[in-house]
């Protein structure tokens, strides 16, 4: 690793005039940034912490109903805070990684990576959430953009995402042996305009929505309504699965969400 | 009633508290005066013409000692190679030169190229990241088939070929097996991988270097299972330094499972490189670094062919195998897939006729090595798989197909037709346990209940035996083996009768402190606390060759035994002078000396204290003191042998693989300590597990590691396993060592992946798909294409 500065703000304004530095990164929880640059694969100058900024932390409810989450909100009290609200999600943060990476991980450090893997992308697309930064609103739809990829800009903060709250919902995802990252993942979310089903892990375009599947549920919200397996044209095809694989896995395992949704 | 001391019992491991309590001392604990460290500049490529290294711009970087290169190396040894395998046609091995750092060209991912010495490893690595290695890279010879063809690039320009050998064993048997498969009423033929891994132990490996100018000693530090083997060929073959001015410590070693048996690069660099800047340099592997550096196992491609008469009795087998050895040929990288691995092929069984092929392989990979096991997995696997697929085809129970071929308990000394005697054994014993232990009868109940869950549940059995307490020096001299593989002890008494028992052995997690006392404390007749171990530093242990091979109590406990014995005879004459009677009268027992027929008595404390203080002693018959030295050379191997059965549900959805149940009935002949045997015996299983279901070392076509880090390599966690039945209670005691030991340390890893294979083929069978094989690891993605191909 080498040198950097590291800084903490308190605010989310103090944090984007440090982030408007040169050659400045933001810092969630480190779980993937921290390991590149002990590679040396990654060498930013400063490090700008979210951790310390309170207005970023913190699961609530809202008015309307939402779920809002802090982007510097760790994957374990999500998992603690959301249990009751929002159950699907909180066993979705409940599942990344051990205990050790839901404890430093933070939901905006993830979106904004936006790993091909990881698994907050599946529950923020299949929720139809918002992205919610220093500067505006995206919507999840908008905000996925390919791997490692999203609609931010530099130097913008995820500072809270807004979660609708489906009626039924369910995430499952078959591990990666080695990772244990989302070898493919599916999250199901059904709202009483229609069902959402976002996929994770399977493809070279990343997180995205299987809007077949999202048809057949919508008009008939039961495992036995899954289409077929999509094609596996464009899947991803790695050490642990084949694209043929993968492609099984989008469809089994939205069959067995839907069918622990209930 | 079991016992709670002494041979037997299960002694609480003694060094746990310090390696618990962080006050273990490994390697990397050690700072010397004046250190400095290395870096070294590795290839990223996997062949290539090395042009040149343009190291200007790095030595001007802060903190920067010296940057060696290739060309300082030139008046220097290789690495060497500890076996010499004689070819099909009496020819030697074809050997490649291995230079510390690399010289003319690169031959895999993490050759060193350059090593730079610096005032901090920060530094180190800042100027080796600019060192500019001018490289034309040249086609990668990755694949072992391709490898051979005519025409394939050479891993090594000076060779004739990219084959190391072509060996055939036993040569004289090969028409013989031929007729008889050609002949038989049935043969069943399967191919298959032995897939590659990579050790991981918890600590990576480093090496401390250090030079005494006023007396011109090297220490080395180094994280190794056999300090006097890396003395012994860093001394005499890299670096001419005779062995009283080199001193090699290996002190606690955070496992090894074999990959630190090696002579490694960095080990003769930091000892080289200490001597030319006259400070201590110091090496600490990266995790990354120890993906392409450490010796990868096992890394077979075989056919197996086993002809069977109607009967199902096993009238020959003939085995073809692909062994890579990386690009370099290891310590003892040659042995594995031939004497290792070609002398098992007989296995629990009768079969009359063997011929075992094996051409081993240059590439630009990894060199490969020995790996928990060593040889004999590979020879289980395949044998125990191809029994399994004849079962099936020929509609024998597979338990009764084993049976029916069983040596049998009369038969021993059994010699088999690979050239080893097995000098005891019971396999219907161990494998009426495992039966039992396993439930088999209830096996169908438990079926429908997965069934019923969704699952398909299936079973598999095996039976192993193993070739350990490695070994015989004169058998294996004219095997080839550039070493003697006896094991040595001094146990040296003190004045007030506590012991200490210096051991060639060296434990790397094995438990040598707390399981060797007790073997003393047995035959005195005192406390496990009045001996200490000492073990791991050439300047205070005789020479001795170290722990692997599951060898430590079998032939380094013997010669504890057999020094101890000269102590013991030597102390019962002081006895006998001390009581004034016949030494052949005396006898001892729990800490006391007593004349048969008599009520005279002497403590060993008192005896030990005469030999120290000799006021009234009989100086004429036999010196002071109490320090006795044995080397112990075994008269034979040992066979461990035993039989596992492992019951699995795979998830018809997903291919995802659980174990359910996994039963492992070993025979060890006469156990020391239980609960040590049990501990080491569940590593085997993980790792046997891991590399049956999980681990997989995999290089792309261009010869880059894909699997290089945890994200990719999947190491087995404690949920991966289930909880295990183990028994050792079946024990045919070896019949040529002294204290009828066979050795635990392997056991689990070379029994249990044949059994997850077997089961999972059992599984899916079950779940009426005709899969007949998998390769290794059975990955959910592999399970599910098998089942839907």
């Amino acid at each position: 690793m080498h040198n950097f500065e590291l800084v903490t703000p308190n605010s989310v304004a103090d944090a984007v005039s440090a982030l408007s530095g040169e050659d400045a990164q933001p810092l969630g929880g480190g779980q993937t940034l921290i390991p590149t640059m002990k590679q040396r694969l990654a060498a930013p100058a400063t490090l700008v912490s979210m951790g310390g900024i309170a207005e970023m932390v913190g699961v609530c409810v809202d008015d309307d109903g939402v779920m809002v989450i802090g982007g510097a909100t760790t994957h374990a009290q999500v998992a603690a805070d959301a249990s009751a609200s929002y159950p699907a999600l909180a066993a979705l943060a409940g599942q990344i990684g051990d205990p050790a990476v839901r404890n430093r991980g933070t939901i905006g450090g993830s979106l904004a990576n936006n790993d091909p893997a990881a698994c907050y992308p599946a529950g923020t697309l299949g929720s139809g959430a918002t992205i919610v930064t220093n500067a505006r609103e995206i919507a999840a739809d908008d905000f996925f953009q390919g791997l490692f990829e999203t609609a931010l800009d530099e130097g913008e903060i995820i500072t809270s995402v807004k979660f609708p709250i489906p009626e039924a919902a369910n995430y499952q995802k078959m591990l990666q042996p080695a990772s244990r990252f989302a070898l493919t993942g599916v999250f199901v979310a059904s709202f009483a305009g229609g069902v959402r089903v976002a996929v994770t892990g399977a493809s070279n375009e990343g997180v995205h929505r299987w809007s077949a599947a999202e048809a057949a549920l919508s008009a008939n919200f039961s495992a036995d309504a899954v289409p077929e397996a999509p094609s596996a044209d464009d899947l991803i095809s790695d050490l642990h699965g084949t694209p043929e694989y993968r492609a099984n896995l989008v469809k089994v395992l939205t069959g067995r969400a839907v069918a622990a949704a209930g | 009633m079991p016992k709670d001391s002494g041979i037997g019992a299960s002694s609480k491991r003694r060094e746990d508290i310090r390696f618990l309590t962080g006050t273990g001392n490994y390697t990397d604990d050690i700072n010397l005066n004046g250190q400095a460290y290395v870096a070294f500049l590795r290839s990223d490529v996997a062949h290539g013409t090395l042009n040149g290294v343009d190291s200007s711009a790095a030595a001007g970087m802060p903190g920067v000692v010296r940057i060696f290169t290739g060309a300082d190396f030139e008046g220097v040894g290789g690495l060497p190679c500890g076996w010499q395998v004689t070819d099909r046609h009496g020819q030697p091995m074809q050997e490649p030169a291995h230079p510390v750092l690399a010289q003319g060209k690169v031959r895999h991912v993490g050759d060193p190229i350059a090593a730079v010495v610096a005032e901090t490893a920060a530094q180190a690595r800042d100027a080796a990241d600019a060192i500019n290695a001018d490289i034309t890279e040249l086609p990668a010879v990755v694949d072992m088939s391709a490898a051979l063809a005519e025409g394939s690039p050479k891993v090594h320009d000076d060779l004739t070929s990219n084959l190391c050998y072509d060996w055939g064993f036993v040569e004289e048997n090969k028409d013989a097996v031929a007729a008889a498969i050609d002949g038989a009423h049935h043969v069943t033929t399967l191919e298959l991988v032995n897939n590659r891994l990579v050790a991981n132990p918890m600590e990576p490996r480093v090496a401390v270097g250090d030079y005494a100018a006023h007396n011109g000693e090297s220490t080395l530090y180094t994280t190794s299972q056999n300090p006097h083997v890396i003395r012994l060929l860093m001394g005499a073959f890299v670096l001419g330094i005779p062995e009283h001015k080199l001193r090699v410590v290996a002190p606690d070693v955070g496992g090894g499972f074999g990959s630190k048996i090696f002579h490694y690069a960095e080990e003769a660099f930091c000892t080289f490189a200490a001597k030319a800047i006259k400070r201590p340099v110091k090496w600490t592997s990266t995790r990354s670094e120890a993906f392409i550096t450490d010796a990868h196992g096992r890394d077979h491609v075989t056919k197996i062919e086993l002809a069977l008469d109607a009967e199902g009795k096993f009238l020959a087998l003939r085995t073809d195998t692909l062994a890579n050895m990386g690009a370099y040929l290891s310590t003892f990288s040659t042995s594995v897939p031939t004497w290792l691995h070609g002398t098992l092929m007989a296995g629990n069984y009768t079969t009359p006729l063997i011929y075992v092929n094996v051409k081993a392989v240059f590439t630009n990979t990894v060199p490969v090595d020995a790996y928990r096991g060593a040889g004999r997995p590979e020879a289980t696997f395949q044998l125990e798989r191809v029994i399994d697929k004849a079962a099936r085809e020929m509609g024998i129970d597979p338990v009764e197909l084993r049976r029916r071929n069983f040596i049998q308990p009369d038969q021993f000394p059994y010699a088999t037709p690979v050239a080893v005697e097995y000098d005891t054994g019971n396999y219907d014993a161990t494998m009426d346990k495992a039966l039992a232990l396993a439930d088999w009868d209830g096996f169908e109940a438990r079926a429908a209940e997965s069934a019923a869950n969704g699952k398909w549940r299936g079973r598999g059995v095996n039976s192993y035996i193993e070739a350990c307490g490695i070994a015989p020096s004169a058998l294996v001299g004219q095997l080839g083996a550039r070493a003697g593989l006896y094991e040595s002890a001094t146990v040296r008494v003190n004045a007030t009768g506590g012991l200490v028992v210096m051991t060639g052995s060296h434990s790397h997690g094995q438990g040598h402190e707390t399981a060797f006392p007790q073997v003393i404390a047995e035959m005195i007749g005192i406390d496990e606390s009045m001996v200490e171990i000492v073990h791991g530093d050439t300047a205070n242990t005789p020479m001795g060759m170290g722990t692997y091979g599951s060898r430590s109590i079998a032939v380094g406990g013997s010669a504890m035994v057999r020094a101890a014995e000269k102590i013991i005879n030597k102390a019962k004459k002081i006895a006998a002078h001390l009581m004034e009677a016949s030494d052949a009268d005396v006898e001892l027992a729990n800490g006391e000396f007593t004349v048969a027929g008599t009520d005279k008595s002497v403590a060993w404390g008192d005896v030990c204290l005469a030999a120290y203080v000799p006021h009234n002693y009989p100086l004429e018959d036999i010196e002071p003191g109490l320090e006795e030295t044995a080397f112990y050379d075994p008269a034979n191997f040992t066979y461990p042998a035993g039989a596992y059965i492992c019951e699995v549900e795979v998830d018809p959805g997903t291919g995802q693989v659980s174990i359910e149940r996994f039963t492992a009935a070993d025979d060890f002949g006469n156990v020391i300590n239980p609960m040590i045997v049990e501990g080491q015996v569940h590593g085997g299983l993980g790792q046997g597990i891991g590399q049956a279901l999980l681990e997989n070392c995999v290089y792309d076509e261009n010869g880059q590691l894909v699997s290089g880090s945890f994200m990719d390599y999947a190491m087995p966690r404690a949920d991966d396993l289930p909880n295990f039945t183990v028994d050792h209670s079946c024990q045919t005691p070896c019949t040529h060592n002294p204290l009828g030991v066979k050795g635990c340390g392997e056991a689990g890893a070379i029994g249990s992946p044949p059994a997850v294979v077997n089961a999972v083929v059992d599984a899916l069978q079950r779940g009426g798909k005709d899969v007949t094989h998998i390769d290794m690891p059975l990955s959910p993605s592999r399970v599910w294409s098998a089942m839907n191909s």
